[in-house]
């Protein structure tokens, strides 16, 4: 039976990359605490790493016959994902930012992160192991 | 790549923020440069932020998307620097070198408790995004130690 890094890895390598984006989407909303009108984003880490489970319908696009043709791609386009918060206390210039609410995120996010790097490392460590057999 | 992407955010966050600090000092140090001429007299000085946005339509005209384009705007720029319109100081001081024929100098419309607030606030979210940048670098440097 082969191994299939697929099936070893499970969804750590997911899991990862999301923390990945995420952790840039929160130091974007970061470095606009000062610019006005900016709304602060983030996105639904349950629902985002749904979608990275494969399944049949993945691979759902539109065929693109003709060079003018917009294709649609998957169903699930990036930009979707990304929600508004909802400011506690709105500022004055329409800035959604909050600096405590956003910096919590952020460390909540490295330390999440921290972890699927653990549970990773130690599946690759696994692997390595049943290789050499000792 | 995400976590190489952090490191361009967080630049751009420093550098409108010294940016900022750096026209504080400005008007700082020039908030007592009084002179004769309406129009000579220095302005309080404001820069404008404004988000980065990425280039996610003209992307998707083209047909070809990045799948992992989901962060709609990259970072903060500074579109421009403003000089502020309140009005100006007009003080009576003939002892004054530059003062006018009937003994009058303008002063700047600086508002030193404004621009004082201004700096800590600047200082402060020059640190956060240093902050952002340092756990960032930790996070890379975890990865690299992959499967060792």
């Amino acid at each position: 039976m082969p191994i299939s890094f697929e099936s070893a890895l499970g969804i750590h390598e997911s899991a990862l990359r999301v923390r990945g984006q995420r952790a840039s989407i929160l130091a974007n909303n970061l470095a606009n605490i000062d610019t006005p009108n900016f709304k602060a984003r983030d996105l639904d880490f349950k629902q985002v790493l749904e979608q990275q489970k494969p399944t049949e319908s993945h691979y759902f696009g539109t065929a693109v016959t003709n060079q003018r043709h917009i294709e649609v791609g998957d169903i699930s386009n990036g930009d979707s994902e990304l929600l508004y918060r909802t400011p506690q206390q709105p500022s004055i210039d329409g800035n959604t930012v909050e600096d405590q609410i956003e910096h919590a995120e952020y460390m909540k996010n490295a330390l999440a992160f921290q972890t699927s790097f653990q549970f990773l490392n130690s599946k690759f460590q696994g692997l390595k192991s049943a290789i050499r057999g000792d | 790549m995400a976590l190489g992407n952090i490191f361009d955010i967080a630049g751009t966050g420093m550098n409108a923020q010294s940016l900022r600090l750096n026209t504080t000092a400005s008007n700082l140090a020039n908030a007592q440069s009084a002179n004769a001429s309406i129009d000579q007299v220095y302005r309080s000085r404001q820069p404008v932020f404004a988000a980065i946005q990425n280039q996610a339509m003209r992307q998707t005209l083209d047909g070809n998307r990045a799948a992992n384009e989901s962060d709609a705007s990259a970072g903060v720029q500074v579109l421009g620097i403003v000089e502020s319109d309140t009005p100006l100081e007009r003080r009576y001081e003939p002892t004054h070198p530059k003062a006018d024929k009937e003994g009058y100098v303008y002063y700047p419309n600086v508002n030193v408790v404004e621009e004082m607030t201004n700096m800590i606030s600047a200082s402060r979210s020059f640190q956060m995004n240093v902050e952002v940048m340092n756990s960032a670098k930790q996070m890379v440097q975890r990865v690299l130690t992959l499967g060792q």
